[in-house]
């Protein structure tokens, strides 16, 4: 299982808890992952990647294994760690305050 | 005895006042949506149980939700808001093209008769239909492919469709304005539109008389008599008495003609309210003064109202979607401020009160009579 930490108003709106365990079947990519996520929760589409580019919103970014991985393709595979659950796949919401 | 529920669209969340026909003891629910910006929540006529709700922010995009009873209980509608046809491009505030690029819904307009057809205006400024209760949206392209699309430019809020109002004797019949474009009517629901800028001035633009350009604040009419219409411009108070054909200006002795909202009484046509704010350089009332101004003969004389209001100190704005009428007798007026704080008459606007003081900023109100 691929262990994903969303953030807290994605959280809300899905009415999960922080980490939400999805099986992705082939590689596992970003791409297949969001796929995965959107496909068990339709309301985060269009919360994450634009509905009509597929692109990663600006104030999100992708981290995993201590790496910032929000400039990767989305279809790069995605690292062991994550795929066999040892680390999860963090989608963080930038930070912003005043 | 009758109630009014207060829908208020906050930065940070949705809030819903309760009180009965008195309007004096009020329920305070929320925040719902903690942390989203609402932008506008809006009930139908037909059925008012039914709202929608705005939610949007920069992080997370826009999220449509809708609830069946009251504002108890909240599901997430369609969220596709897909510009038909060619997206082609609107100016960018440096003049350059810029291709359209759905952000948020700015406002709901419910139809009055249909209960599942709503209508949502958006930036990039467009207007979308819904007829089964907000699950898919389709836009009305006419207007966004208008021939003076391509010269559009946003205002400092963004190109934004922030106003939509409906004829309840022609369904055929629906004026929007766009911030800064100006107002638009169309005839036929929506496949083709006229821009209705005639007698609007604007110094601010290279042609003072354009037929588009003009920075259109909020526009508003009495259901009783569809063909006057009233509108806060940027600059200037203005009323036209053939369904936007032409514009005449009833900004009259008002301490100043620029502002944001304008709204008409629940029963009585010529009866309009406005707050008036210093300048577009400085978005607060003059002299520190929150102030009300009602005209009761279809503009020109205007009086303060100010009783229950800050007069003094006071440095607030009051955007364009928040202030609204109830339709109970005398008739209940509501606004709300980008302090956060929510004021309410019950006696036409004679008197105020404030409901909320500490909500987060203000971005819009409405109110729904219930039976």
């Amino acid at each position: 299982m691929i262990r994903v930490i969303i953030p807290h108003h994605l959280r809300n709106l899905a009415g999960t808890g922080a980490e939400v365990a999805l099986e992705v079947d082939g590689v596992v990519t970003r791409a297949a992952l969001l796929d995965a996520l959107e496909g068990r929760y339709p309301v985060l589409r269009g919360t994450i990647r634009d509905r009509v580019s597929g692109e990663r919103r600006p104030f999100l970014r992708f981290f995993a294994c201590k790496e910032d991985l929000s400039h990767e393709p989305p279809d790069t595979p995605l690292p062991e760690a994550v795929v066999r659950g040892d680390e999860p796949y963090y989608i963080i919401g930038a930070i912003a305050g005043g | 005895m009758s109630g009014v529920r207060v829908l208020v669209g906050t930065k940070k969340g949705a809030f819903i006042l309760t009180a009965d026909g008195k309007r004096d003891k009020w329920q305070v629910e929320g925040p719902l949506f903690g942390g989203w910006e609402i932008y506008h929540m809006k009930g139908s006529q037909v059925d008012p149980n039914r709202i929608y709700a705005s939610q949007s922010s920069g992080w997370f995009g826009q999220v449509v939700h809708r609830s069946d009873d009251g504002g108890k209980s909240w599901q997430t509608v369609g969220n596709e808001f897909v510009y038909e046809g060619t997206t082609g491009t609107h100016q960018w505030y440096d003049g350059t093209p810029h291709p359209w690029e759905f952000t948020r819904v700015w406002h709901f307009e419910p139809s009055p008769t249909e209960v599942d057809t709503v209508y949502a205006g958006v930036e990039d400024a467009a207007i979308f239909r819904s007829q089964d209760g907000g699950q898919t949206w389709h836009e009305l392209s006419g207007l966004r492919l208008h021939n003076t699309g391509s010269s559009w430019q946003p205002g400092a809020g963004g190109l934004c469709l922030h106003s939509i109002v409906l004829n309840p004797n022609d369904a055929d019949r629906i004026f929007v304005a766009i911030s800064a474009a100006g107002a638009f009517r169309t005839d036929d629901g929506g496949k083709t539109w006229l821009p209705i800028n005639q007698g609007l001035r604007s110094d601010y633009i290279p042609d003072p008389n354009a037929e588009v350009g003009h920075c259109v604040h909020h526009i508003a009419h009495h259901p009783a008599n569809p063909q006057v219409l009233y509108m806060q411009k940027h600059w200037d108070v203005m009323r036209s008495d053939n369904a936007g054909d032409s514009w005449y200006e009833i900004s009259g002795n008002l301490p100043t003609d620029f502002g944001f909202v304008i709204d008409v009484h629940a029963h009585d046509p010529q009866t309009v309210y406005v707050v008036p704010i210093k300048s577009d350089s400085e978005h607060y009332p003059p002299e520190g003064k929150l102030r009300v101004y009602r005209t009761t003969n279809g503009g020109y004389e205007w009086e303060a109202l100010s009783n229950g209001l800050p007069q003094r100190d006071c440095y607030v704005n009051v955007l364009r979607d928040a202030m609204a009428v109830d339709k109970l007798d005398p008739c209940g007026i509501y606004f709300g401020t980008t302090g956060g704080e929510l004021y309410g008459s019950a006696d036409n606007g004679d008197n105020w009160t404030p409901i909320v003081s500490t909500l987060p900023k203000i971005l819009s109100v409405e109110v729904q009579t219930l039976p």
